[in-house]
């Protein structure tokens, strides 16, 4: 890749960015980070100022993994992937204005790639803030002293590194399956439900079928456990960091090799999509 | 040159174009035909956005599935009415020039030029979102030509501009045709055709029916008589000499007794009659001019299918 090489791909970029940060397309995306966030934030006001709740460490980190793990991965991730990625393509599409890109001199594996990044790198920043924000409201509730021995510690750094592993690599692994969506299906959102659905049930599936999920390896590295009693659906067979971690970075690969191949062929037809 | 060689293009069982084989030079040339003719599919395909079903196609040597070499020589300015959102008018081509891979500076040079070229520096500044019709148009011209590109692709160009904006593209056109430009367009507006095209393809249900300059295209429908139109000050002593020749098909004199209208077979018998008439009779000639060699004649006998204008 040479210097121009570049140039074509932050050109790009400088385009993705503006769209997914302040086109309308942003807008479900902040109002799903600002539904943990509120969460969060809110209930470290309740319990700062009116002490409508008290704050139990080992009781509050366990809730958060539980909220963490339905709502904001489940839900707000996966949501917001949906969002941010399957736009990429598809949103150029509707707006009948993915033709520029195409009238560059810019390969078209290049031109999937440095979307995809330009996705990832918005998702990553919005969803990581999130993450940190969320996790820094729930220390906060017990007060400032909790959260700074928590931000001083081996022990709540890496549980904070964890949640943010988790969070990256959902960006990594939800970006890939909707990018590939947005440019295989005309209309992504039911393939979009119907993935959620198979996530849901991730739990209930055979181990073999588990493992064909992206669901089933971020779980696997989640760094705080939920006792069964809690009655959230448990990981009974978790997969080891080891595999989890490669597992999402080579299900991102060839989805996205997929997604290059059919944008290599895709053709600019506004009337009929 | 670029070479449409046995080109197909289905949209599923729907035909776009088909067997198409055109070989194109550098120049204007103008793409003619109704709506849902093809001209369009011509143009996306040359550009790349398009895929031909058959066939293959080269722009200057370059397969159209190689856009990192083909849209550095090929500018395409689109109908499509839409615009990356939030963008002003400099700002737009500014990023397409970036999208090129010229470096910041190189960039705002030329897209300060080539907004120049489209005379819309005042209007640059502003959102293209809040453009007139005629303005949007200008800069999406303006995003075409701004990397110097060998190969311009226009699709209705000249629609939505006033006609001073009008008087101006057209120049810019032919400014570029001099350059030794290919500037390949489609227009709807025959006689500005006419006036601009080195060459006309005629494309109807996807086919192309004829093509070359417009008197060429005009001698090949041999169907039709041609017609011409002749002023001069004894019309009848023409007439009467008319029907000597047996290409004449049909007269009509002018009610001011100043003029006919000739329909021939055989236009250059015509022409000798009349040097004939002028050096023995003396005959006082105005005017001999084609009646209907023009793109309007040969789109009415070639796509609309009507006989002679009366």
């Amino acid at each position: 890749m040479n210097a121009e090489n570049v140039r074509q791909v932050l050109a790009v970029q400088r385009l993705e960015f503006r769209k997914r940060f302040l086109g309308k397309r942003a807008i479900p995306v902040y109002l799903l980070t600002l539904i943990p966030l509120a969460l969060f934030g809110g209930r470290a006001v309740a319990v700062l100022l009116f002490k409508i709740h008290d704050f139990s460490l080992a009781q509050d980190r366990v809730i958060y993994a539980a909220i963490y793990r339905t709502l904001i991965l489940r839900f707000v991730l996966y949501f917001g992937c949906v969002a941010i990625f399957v736009p990429l393509f598809r949103g150029d599409i509707l707006d009948r204005s993915l033709h520029y890109y195409f009238l560059a001199p810019v390969k078209r594996s290049t031109l999937t790639l440095a979307k995809y990044f330009s996705g990832l790198a918005a998702s990553l920043i919005l969803f990581n803030a999130v993450t940190l924000a969320t996790w820094m409201f729930l220390y906060l509730a017990g007060g400032a002293n909790v959260l700074f021995d928590q931000l001083g510690s081996f022990h709540g750094l890496s549980e904070l590194a964890g949640y943010l592993l988790v969070t990256s690599l959902a960006c990594v692994g939800y970006g890939a399956v909707f990018l590939a969506a947005g440019v295989l299906l005309k209309n992504p959102i039911v393939p979009a439900l119907a993935i959620l659905g198979w996530e849901a049930i991730n739990a209930l599936l055979p181990p073999v079928l588990k493992k064909v999920s992206v669901i089933h390896y971020l779980e696997s590295l989640l760094p705080v456990s939920i006792p069964p009693s809690s009655g959230i659906q448990i990981l009974a067979d978790p997969a080891s960091p080891w595999v989890a971690i490669p597992g999402i970075l080579a299900l991102a690969a060839v989805l996205v090799t997929i997604a290059v191949k059919r944008v290599r062929r895709l053709e600019v037809l506004y009337g009929v999509e | 040159m670029i070479v449409f060689d046995n080109i197909s293009k289905f949209y599923g069982e729907v035909l776009g174009v088909n067997r198409i084989t055109l070989s194109i030079g550098p120049g204007i040339t103008s793409l003619v035909g109704p709506n849902g003719s093809g001209k369009t599919t011509l143009m996306n395909l040359v550009t790349g956005l398009l895929l031909p079903t058959r066939g293959r196609l080269s722009v200057l040597g370059i397969a159209p599935d190689r856009p990192e070499l083909l849209m550095k020589k090929v500018g395409y300015c689109t109908q499509y009415d839409s615009f990356p959102p939030g963008l002003t008018g400099y700002e737009f081509v500014q990023a397409t020039l970036a999208l090129h891979g010229l470096t910041a500076a190189d960039a705002r040079t030329k897209a300060g030029q080539a907004i120049a070229k489209v005379g819309l520096q005042e209007a640059a500044g502003r959102r293209v979102a809040g453009y007139s019709k005629g303005m949007r148009q200008r800069i999406r011209l303006a995003q075409a030509i701004a990397h110097d590109p060998e190969v311009v692709v226009l699709d209705e160009p000249l629609n939505g501009l006033d006609p001073m904006a009008r008087a101006e593209t057209i120049a810019l056109f032919q400014a570029l045709a001099k350059e030794g430009r290919y500037v390949l367009l489609s227009s709807h507006i025959l006689h500005e055709v006419d006036l601009l095209s080195d060459r006309v393809v005629l494309v109807h249900h996807g086919y192309v029916v004829a093509e070359g300059d417009i008197p060429g295209v005009r001698d090949e429908i041999h169907e039709r008589p041609a017609q011409v139109l002749l002023r001069c000050d004894r019309p009848s002593l023409v007439a009467s000499r008319i029907f000597e020749l047996d290409s004449a098909v049909e007269i009509k004199i002018h009610e001011d007794g100043k003029g006919l209208l000739v329909h021939t077979r055989d236009a250059e018998k015509f022409y000798l009659l009349v040097n004939r008439l002028v050096l023995e009779h003396g005959l006082d000639l105005e005017a001999v001019s084609p009646a209907d060699e023009d793109v309007q004649a040969v789109y009415r006998y070639l796509i609309e299918g009507e006989g002679p204008s009366s």
